[in-house]
C-alpha cells in the first residue's frame, strides 16, 4: 500500500516589544531569573491584564506579511491548564476569533513552487521557564511569562519533511523582514511543534497523527519528520495502529521517542477573558500597519532579478536571509558593484561566517568597506586574489580597504615597463618553458605566469602579465 | 435522572486539581446534581439568536503604550514563595 | 453620642476645629473592637500599630488636612489587597500572605485621601456566600442579634459599621455581597455600576460581575466615599472612562416627579409579608415626597439565580486556579509530586463552598457542556440586561426589597446550597445587568432585625440612586436606629 504524508506545523514566535503583552515588565531576554517580573506576571491575587498596543501592531504586521486576513473584531480567551510555569493556571490566548486567518506562504522545493496555507495566526502570552534538576525538583523563572507570542498554524498542505523545512525557512525569513521578532530558535524566540499522519493514497479522511515536540532546529524538524514518516509507514504496513502520541526527536539516536499517549483531546475549557475588552480593528488601523511593512523577500527577489539584473540564484540566496540582503542593499547603496557585492556576500563572507559561527552583527566588515573593496577590484587597483587578503583583514579588524592596500603595499602592478622587466628576467631563466610552450604545451604558460606572480607576491596585474609574456615569447 | 455522575464529578475535580475522597464525591455529586438540575430551568427560554453577554459595558480597544516599568525587586518576587532556590521558585518535578 | 454617630463630614469638621484628634478616632475604633468584636467577629486582621503611628503623624500634620478622607478610620474587606497588611480573602490557602506586595487601586486612593486603615474585615471565603459562615476563620455575627448571620459575603464590612467599630468600610459585591449584608445589618451599602470603581487589587471571584463599593451609616457618607474611590483606572481595562460626578451634591432631598418602577417579581413569592409591608410603606413615603410609582415587570428575574451561578462559578473556576501553592500562599506538606502539590494544596486550602463552585464552573466550561450551560447563561444574561434597559426607558429608578427576608439564623441554611443561593434572588439581577444598586434601612422586623430597601439606577447614574435613597433616609428615622449590642454581650 502506498501512503500520502500529511504534515502540520505550529510555530510560536516571540514578539520583541519593549514590555510584556499584559504587564509593563521589561520584555528582555537573558536577564537574571525572576528579575523582570511583577505581581501581574506572578499571577498575584487581584491583578488584571492590560493589553500592550504594540503587541497587537506586531501581531498584525506578522499576519499581514503572511497574507492573512485581519479580523475586524477579535478578542482574548482563557485557556485553562495547571502547570508551574503558567502562573494564573490559564493562559490568555485567542480561541475562536484569531487576529489573522487564511494566509499562505509560497515555498520552492527542488525547483517546484508550492503554496502552503496558513489556517490562523493568534496572539497569546508566553509562559515562564521550568528547569528540571536531577533531585526531583524543578525551578521556575517567570521572566518569560507574558512575553507576547503569535502562534501560526499551517493548513494540512505540507506533504514532505523537505517542504516542512522550506516552509519554516520561509516563515522565519518573512517574520524577520517585518522586524517583529528575531526568530532565534536557540533563544526560543521561534519554536515549532510538528504533527504528521499518513493516509492511503486516494483516501479523503486523515489518519491518526502524532505530534513532535521539543524540536531545537529546522533540520531536526525535518529529520524528526523523516523518521516519523518511516516509523508510521512501518507500523501501518505491519498491520499496526498509530496512536495519538506526543513524541520528541532524540538528536543522538536520530529517532523519535514517545513522551506520552494522549487520551481524548485536552479539555482546556476556553472561555472569553472577562478582564479584557473586545478589540475592533478598523481600516485606518490596518492601513497604518500595512504601510509599515517593509519589502518582503519575494518582492525583493523579483526586484534583484528585474532591476539589478542579478541571476535568479543570487537573488534567492541573498534574500533568503534578511541580514544578508540588508547588507547587500547597503553595500550597493555605497557604490559597491552589484555582481561583485553579491559574489562576495554569497562566497567569502558566508564562508567566513559559517566557519567562525558568526552573524552579520559580529563582523568588523561594513557595507561601506565591502563597497570600497569591490571598487578597488573594478578599477584594477587590486586583483581578486589580493582582494581576498584585504578581506581577511577587513572582516577581522575592519578599517578602510584603500588604506590596507596602501599600508601593506598590495597595489596591483600594472606598470608595463616594470612588468616587462620582471618578465624578461624570468623568461631568461626559463628557456625550457618557452620551448615547451612553442611545442604546444599550454601548461608552460601557466607556469610562467605563476613565476611572475611569485616574484611580485601576487601583485602583478594578471591579464597584463599574460599579455606581456605572450608578446615577449613571440619576440624570441 | 441525574445530570452529573460520580465519575464525572471525580473527573471535574481532577481538571480543577482538587482531590476529593469517596464521601466528598458522594456529597458533591448530590449537590452539583441539584444545582445543575436547577440551572436547567434556563432551557425553558428560547435563546436562539440571542447574543451572549461577556461584558455589560460595550468597551473596546483598551490598551496601554509599550513602555517597560520596573515595579518590584527580584527579592520581593520571591518573598512569599513556599519554596525557593537560587532565585527561583522550587516545585516538585515528578508529574504524577 | 458615640463619635461614629456623626457623619464623616461632621467628623472632619470636628478634626478641623480641633475638637477631636485623629488619634481619638483611631482609639475609638480599637476600643470598640475590643469591646464588641469577640461577639461580632468582624475583623480578621488588625492594623493597630501602623494605624496608631499614622494617626500620630496625621495629628502632627493637622492644619494641612485638605485630603478628602483625612484621618477617618476605615475597615477594608479582606479580599481587597493591602501592601504590607495580611490579605487572605478569608481562606486558609492565603493565611500566610502577610504582604501581598501591592495596594489595590482603591486602597491607593484611600491612602492618598489619608484615611486610616483599621484592619481587614471578615467575609465568606473568596466572597462565595451569603451568610459569612463560609469564612474559614470564624463566622461574623449580626450585631442586632448574634444568633443571626450578618449576611455575606461582605458580612464583616457591614457588621463592623453597624456595631460602630468603624464609621465606614469597603465591601465587594458580585451577586449582592454589599447590599444583602447592609440590609441584614441595617446600614447603607452601594454596589456601583460595573466599571465605576477599579477592580485592580480586588481578589477576583467573578470578573464580569465584581464591584467594590462603600458601606456606611448614612447615604451622605456613602456618596462621599464613592467620590473618593470611583473613577477610571489604567490598570483595569474594564473600568470606564466616565467622569465621576460630585455625588454629595445630588443629595437635594427632592424627589418630586421622580418616576419609580416596582417590579412585580420583587414583591412576589418568597418575600415575607413584613418585608413587603416595609417596602410598601417606603413607596407611600415616596408618594408623599412627590414621586410616583408604577408596577412593572422584569420577566426574566426568575432565571437570574441559575444564570448567576453558572457564570460566576465558571469565571471563578479560572480565577481561583492561580492558588496552586507555587508562588505564594500555603503549600501542602504532602507534595511529593507536582500533581500532589496542586491537588493537596488546593484541597487543604479551600472550603467546601469554594470547591463546589469551582467544580460547577469547571463542569459548565468543559467540553460538551459549554454551549448548554455557560453560553446559555450568557445569553440569558443578555435577556436580563435587556429587561432592565427596557424599564429604564420609562423610569428613573427601580425599587424593591434588598432581600426576601431579614437575616436568618446561623446554621439555618448552611447545608442547603440552593436555599442559600435563593436568598440573593433580588440582588443578583443587578450584577448581571451591571447597573448600580443601593440598600438603605427601611424598617425592623418583629424579631428586631433590619429590613433593607433596594434602589436600582441606570448605568453610571449613582447620583439619582443616592438622591432617591437620601430623600427617603431624611424623611425617616430608620438609619438612626442602632443595634443594642454592647460590650457585655457575647
Amino acid at each position: 500500500m502506498n501512503f500520502e504524508t500529511i504534515i502540520g506545523l505550529e510555530v510560536h514566535v516571540e514578539l520583541k516589544t519593549e514590555s510584556k503583552i499584559f504587564s509593563p515588565s521589561s520584555n528582555m531576554f537573558g536577564d537574571e531569573p525572576n528579575s523582570n517580573v511583577n505581581p501581574i506576571d506572578l499571577g498575584y491575587p487581584g491583578v488584571l491584564p492590560v493589553l500592550n498596543e504594540e503587541a497587537v501592531n506586531f501581531a498584525m504586521k506578522a499576519a499581514m506579511a503572511l497574507n492573512c486576513e485581519i479580523a475586524a473584531d477579535t478578542k482574548f480567551d482563557r485557556k485553562n491548564y495547571f502547570y508551574p510555569d503558567n502562573p494564573k493556571a490559564y493562559q490568555i490566548s485567542q480561541f475562536d476569533q484569531p487576529i489573522g486567518e487564511n494566509g499562505y506562504i509560497d515555498i520552492e522545493v527542488d525547483g517546484v513552487k508550492k503554496r502552503i496555507g496558513i489556517t490562523r495566526l493568534h496572539m497569546e502570552e508566553d509562559a515562564g521557564k521550568l528547569t528540571h534538576s536531577d533531585d526531583g525538583y524543578s525551578l521556575v523563572d517567570y521572566n518569560r511569562q507574558g512575553t507576547p507570542l503569535v502562534e501560526i498554524v499551517s493548513e494540512p498542505d505540507i506533504r514532505t519533511p523537505k517542504e516542512a523545512y522550506a516552509y519554516l525557512e520561509a516563515l522565519k525569513n518573512i517574520i524577520q523582514y517585518t522586524g517583529v521578532s528575531d526568530c532565534k530558535m536557540e533563544e526560543g524566540s521561534l519554536r515549532c511543534d510538528a504533527n504528521l499522519s499518513l493516509r492511503p493514497i486516494g483516501q479523503e479522511e486523515f489518519g491518526t497523527k502524532t505530534e513532535l515536540k521539543n524540536l531545537n532546529s529546522f533540520s531536526f524538524v525535518q529529520k524528526g519528520l523523516e523518521f516519523e514518516d518511516k516509523r508510521q509507514e512501518k507500523v501501518l504496513l505491519s498491520g499496526g495502529e498509530i496512536l495519538q502520541e506526543t513524541r520528541r526527536y532524540d538528536e543522538q539516536t536520530k529517532e523519535t521517542i514517545l513522551m506520552r499517549v494522549k487520551e481524548g483531546s485536552d479539555d482546556y475549557r476556553y472561555f472569553p477573558e472577562p478582564d479584557l475588552v473586545r478589540l475592533h480593528i478598523d481600516e485606518a488601523w490596518k492601513e497604518r500597519i500595512r504601510e509599515q511593512i517593509p519589502e518582503l523577500p519575494d518582492a525583493r527577489k523579483q526586484r534583484y532579478i528585474e532591476e539589478l539584473q542579478l541571476p535568479a540564484y543570487d537573488a534567492m540566496v541573498l534574500t533568503n536571509n534578511k541580514e544578508m540582503s540588508d547588507f547587500f542593499e547597503d553595500t550597493i547603496a555605497n557604490g559597491g558593484d552589484i555582481k561583485q557585492s553579491s559574489n562576495w556576500l554569497m562566497g567569502e563572507v558566508s564562508a567566513y561566517m559559517n566557519k567562525q559561527q558568526k552573524e552579520f552583527g559580529d563582523l568588523a566588515l561594513t557595507p561601506q568597506s565591502l563597497a570600497k573593496l569591490t571598487k578597488l577590484i573594478e578599477d584594477g587597483t587590486i586583483s581578486s586574489k589580493i582582494a581576498k587578503k584585504v578581506f581577511s583583514e577587513l572582516v577581522e579588524k575592519g578599517g578602510d580597504p584603500e588604506k590596507i592596500v596602501k599600508d601593506k603595499g598590495l597595489v596591483q602592478i600594472s606598470d608595463e615597463g616594470q612588468l616587462k622587466e620582471i618578465i624578461t628576467a624570468i623568461l631568461d631563466n626559463n628557456q625550457q618553458s618557452i620551448e615547451d610552450y612553442k611545442n604546444g604545451k599550454d601548461k608552460a604558460l601557466g607556469f610562467l605566469v605563476g613565476q611572475v606572480m611569485k616574484e611580485t607576491k601576487g601583485q602583478a596585474n594578471p591579464p597584463m602579465v599574460n599579455k606581456i609574456i605572450l608578446e615577449e615569447m613571440d619576440k624570441r | 435522572m441525574s445530570r452529573i455522575s460520580k465519575d464525572e464529578v471525580k473527573h471535574v475535580a481532577h481538571l480543577a486539581r482538587l482531590s476529593i475522597n469517596e464521601e466528598e464525591a458522594d456529597m458533591f455529586t448530590k449537590q452539583l446534581d441539584d444545582i445543575i438540575m436547577y440551572a436547567e430551568q434556563l432551557n425553558e427560554l428560547d435563546t436562539e439568536g440571542v447574543e451572549p453577554t461577556t461584558h455589560v459595558l460595550n468597551l473596546q480597544n483598551v490598551m496601554r503604550k509599550d513602555e517597560p516599568k520596573k515595579w518590584i525587586t527580584k527579592e520581593e518576587a520571591l518573598k512569599n514563595a513556599p519554596d525557593k532556590q537560587d532565585g527561583q521558585f522550587k516545585v516538585p518535578s515528578i508529574l504524577e | 453620642m458615640a463619635l461614629f454617630d456623626y457623619t464623616l463630614r461632621e467628623l472632619q469638621e470636628k478634626l478641623h476645629n480641633k475638637e477631636i484628634t485623629v488619634t481619638d478616632l483611631v482609639d475609638e475604633s480599637y476600643q470598640r473592637i475590643e469591646e464588641v468584636d469577640h461577639a461580632v467577629k468582624a475583623f480578621l486582621t488588625l492594623n493597630k500599630e501602623a494605624a496608631q503611628k499614622q494617626a500620630a503623624e496625621l495629628d502632627a500634620a493637622r492644619g494641612n488636612d485638605a485630603a478628602k478622607l483625612f484621618g477617618l478610620p476605615i475597615g477594608v474587606k479582606d479580599n481587597i489587597v493591602t501592601k504590607g497588611l495580611r490579605t487572605t480573602a478569608a481562606s486558609q490557602l492565603l493565611r500566610n500572605l502577610e504582604d501581598p506586595l501591592y495596594d489595590a487601586t482603591v486602597v491607593q486612593k484611600l491612602n492618598e485621601a489619608k484615611s486610616v486603615t483599621i484592619g481587614k474585615l471578615n467575609m465568606d471565603e473568596f466572597a462565595m456566600g451569603s451568610s459569612n459562615e463560609n469564612s474559614s476563620y470564624t463566622a461574623t455575627r449580626n450585631p442586632w442579634n448574634t444568633d443571626y448571620v450578618p449576611g455575606g459575603s461582605s458580612g464583616g464590612s457591614a457588621a463592623a459599621v453597624a456595631a460602630g467599630e468603624v464609621p465606614f468600610s469597603l465591601g465587594s459585591d458580585t451577586g449582592g455581597s454589599i447590599r444583602q449584608p447592609a440590609a441584614f445589618c441595617g446600614v447603607v451599602g452601594l454596589k456601583p455600576t460595573y466599571g465605576r470603581v477599579s477592580r485592580f487589587g480586588l481578589i477576583a471571584f467573578a470578573s464580569s460581575l465584581d464591584q467594590i463599593g462603600p458601606i456606611t451609616r448614612s447615604v451622605e457618607d456613602n456618596a462621599f466615599l464613592l467620590e473618593t474611590i470611583a473613577g477610571h483606572d489604567k490598570m483595569d481595562s474594564t473600568s470606564a472612562d466616565v467622569e465621576v460626578p460630585k455625588y454629595t451634591e445630588s443629595l437635594t432631598g427632592d424627589v418630586k416627579g421622580l418616576k419609580i418602577a416596582v417590579p412585580k417579581e420583587y414583591l412576589g413569592e418568597g418575600v415575607t409579608p413584613e418585608v413587603k409591608e416595609a417596602v410598601q410603606a417606603a413607596l407611600k413615603k415616596y408618594e408623599e415626597l412627590g414621586a410616583t410609582w408604577e408596577e412593572v415587570s422584569l420577566p426574566h428575574s426568575k432565571y437570574a439565580v441559575a444564570t448567576y451561578y453558572l457564570l460566576s462559578s465558571s469565571e471563578a473556576s479560572a480565577n481561583l486556579a492561580r492558588f496552586d501553592g507555587v508562588r505564594y500562599g500555603v503549600r501542602t506538606d504532602n507534595a511529593k509530586t507536582m500533581l500532589d502539590m496542586f491537588k493537596n494544596s488546593r484541597s487543604e486550602g479551600f472550603g467546601n463552598e469554594v470547591k463546589r463552585r469551582i467544580m460547577l464552573g469547571t463542569f459548565a466550561l468543559s467540553s460538551g457542556y459549554y454551549d448548554a450551560y455557560y453560553k446559555k447563561a450568557q445569553q440569558v444574561r443578555t435577556l436580563i440586561k435587556d429587561d432592565f434597559e427596557k424599564v429604564f426607558e420609562d423610569y428613573d429608578v427601580i425599587i424593591g426589597p434588598t432581600t426576601p427576608t431579614p437575616a436568618f439564623k446561623v446554621g439555618e441554611k448552611i447545608d442547603d446550597p440552593l436555599t442559600m443561593y435563593a436568598n440573593d434572588i433580588l440582588t443578583i439581577p443587578v450584577n448581571l445587568a451591571g447597573v448600580p444598586g443601593i440598600s438603605v434601612p427601611c424598617g425592623l422586623s418583629t424579631d428586631g432585625l433590619p429590613i433593607g430597601l433596594q434602589i436600582i439606577g441606570k448605568h453610571f447614574d449613582e447620583s439619582t440612586v443616592y438622591r432617591t435613597a437620601h430623600a427617603f433616609e431624611q424623611a425617616t428615622d430608620f438609619h438612626k436606629q442602632r443595634p443594642s449590642l454592647g460590650g457585655a454581650q457575647s
